[in-house]
């Protein structure tokens, strides 16, 4: 165990005597980043596939619309995320001659990408609210997008709470292979604290245990969250 | 005040209702019945184009609701509706339930003004002293309109004695409460008329009373009402017109001493003998 001592004390010298640690935090920034960053904006884009997706398709208008968004769900959900970063790195954004840091492209891509997954999601927790519920608002005299915003989502996201936690959690783990376009992730962190000293046990075993600790924390933060919505639930 | 006229609906090749023609004035009580199945929900739901009819013409306030290009939500907001199953909004205390749709319509209307207002303060920019349009101007605010219109929701409350229950949600309310509370929704918005969809199949038979009452006190104040019910009763009680209405027609059509006393149509007397 002599060895491991030695190992754990060269890591502590790098992380803390050469300031390994500000390409921790600043890896740990980009990490939360992308996967908080690309949740809203997975949030958003499936909540609109999904509204999309349960407007009742007796004219040409919806009919194209829904098209179009089972066109994207197939594509995000049918590629690897790796491969849809790089095409969106090396490929894409090239052609249209856009400039973007491998952050940014990743935040974007997690973000096109989760948007096919909790589109799903976020469908089938529309689906459990009660019909009654989008009835009444039509009878009040809100508009179907007005009763889905009021009405009808705000109860589908608290059915779908865990669900979406779920999501976010996949999110903040696969966001280990935006390495792949340049981004500085906890993943290059660690990786750079191994290479530097030639020693990687204990730089991943602490960049798991940071991975765990943020998982945790978020588990928690769900959990306090879903407590606070169930309030209109319960019976006092 | 609604002219229905030919009104028609078909789920697919089943034909729910078949050409029914039928006015109802202002304040008037129409109560529907018939067996189930016969349309008579169909026929409700087809007045606000809940369902949207498929052939025929309903004319609320002198305009064609169920031509598809009218902006339904417009009228609606003059058309209260209660369902059988409540359907408070889950997600929302009762005083906010009540003033969800009020508040929402007037934000709007005044989020118009306002942006009309701005369009007119630039295109007045280009335009010599006196040939200035007008300004449209602005008498109250959003935390006003809320404000009132919790006012306004706490006196409904207080109608039917739950002004206790203002801030709680609807799941904690009886089945009797939770209806009354849905009546008065529809009040908030000061409609010409209410729709009732079986508004108390849904209740313990103690409850089916005091939204019953609430019922006849809305039609004592000269509410206009259609009410889709089974409470023959109420129906004999209140109503001042009856409609029979099985296999998508109307079968009879009188006020309610002739309709119970002095039934003409086979089916009807029929249908009367099993539920009388």
């Amino acid at each position: 165990m002599g060895n491991f001592q030695q190992k754990i004390d060269k890591f502590i010298d790098i992380f803390i005597g050469q300031n390994g640690y500000v390409k921790v935090v600043e890896g740990l920034k980009n990490t939360l980043l992308i996967a908080i960053v690309g949740l809203i904006i997975g949030i958003l884009i499936g909540t609109l596939i999904a509204t999309v997706r349960v407007i009742p398709k007796y004219k040409t208008l919806p009919k194209v619309l829904n098209g179009i968004c089972s066109f994207y769900v197939a594509l995000f959900r049918g590629t690897p995320i790796v491969v849809q970063l790089l095409v969106f790195y090396y490929v894409l954004l090239p052609i249209m001659g856009v400039h973007m840091t491998g952050v940014q492209v990743s935040i974007l891509v997690f973000g096109l990408n989760s948007g096919a997954y909790i589109s799903e999601t976020m469908r089938s927790g529309i689906m459990s609210v009660d019909g009654g519920q989008m009835e009444a608002g039509r009878a009040v005299g809100l508009s179907f997008g007005t009763t889905m915003m009021k009405i009808v989502i705000p109860q589908a996201i608290k059915n779908i709470l865990p669900t979406l936690g779920n999501e976010f959690i996949a999110l903040i783990k696969e966001t280990s292979v935006v390495s792949f376009v340049g981004a500085a992730d906890l993943y290059v962190a660690f990786n750079n604290i191994g290479s530097n000293s030639y020693e990687f046990m204990v730089p991943y075993l602490v960049m798991a245990l940071i991975y765990i600790a943020l998982v945790l924390i978020i588990s928690l933060g769900i959990k306090i969250m879903e407590r606070s919505l169930r309030k209109s639930d319960r019976r006092n | 005040m609604i002219d229905v006229i030919n009104l028609e609906k078909k789920f697919g090749d089943n034909q729910v209702l078949d050409k029914i023609s039928v006015t109802v004035e202002k304040g008037d009580i129409m109560v529907v019945i018939g067996p189930s199945g016969s349309g008579k929900s169909t026929f409700l739901r087809c007045l606000n184009c809940m369902e949207d009819p498929t052939g025929g013409q309903i004319i609320f306030n002198g305009v064609d609701i169920a031509d598809t290009k009218v902006d339904i939500n417009i009228h609606r907001r003059h058309m209260g509706m209660v369902f059988q199953h409540f359907n408070l909004f889950n997600n929302k205390t009762v005083v906010q339930n009540i003033m969800l749709a009020p508040v929402y319509v007037q934000c709007q209307d005044l989020r118009k003004i306002k942006r009309k207002n701005f369009c007119l303060k630039f295109t007045n920019l280009f335009k010599s002293g006196d040939k200035k349009q007008e300004l449209t101007p602005i008498t109250t605010s959003k935390a006003e309109i809320v404000k009132n219109a919790r006012e306004e929701a706490i006196d409904l409350l207080k109608r039917i004695g739950l002004e206790d229950k203002a801030d709680v949600y609807p799941s904690t309310l009886s089945g009797g409460q939770k209806q009354r509370v849905a009546i008065v929704r529809a009040l908030a918005m000061k409609p010409d008329v209410i729709l009732f969809d079986e508004p108390t199949s849904a209740l313990d038979p103690e409850m089916v009373g005091e939204v019953l009452d609430l019922m006849k006190s809305l039609a004592k104040e000269g509410m206009t009402m259609v009410i889709v019910t089974h409470e023959m009763g109420f129906a004999r009680e209140v109503a001042n017109k009856v409609l029979f209405i099985d296999g998508g027609q109307i079968l009879e059509s009188a006020p309610p001493e002739e309709f119970f006393s002095n039934p003409k149509n086979p089916r009807l007397k029929e249908f009367l003998s099993k539920v009388l």
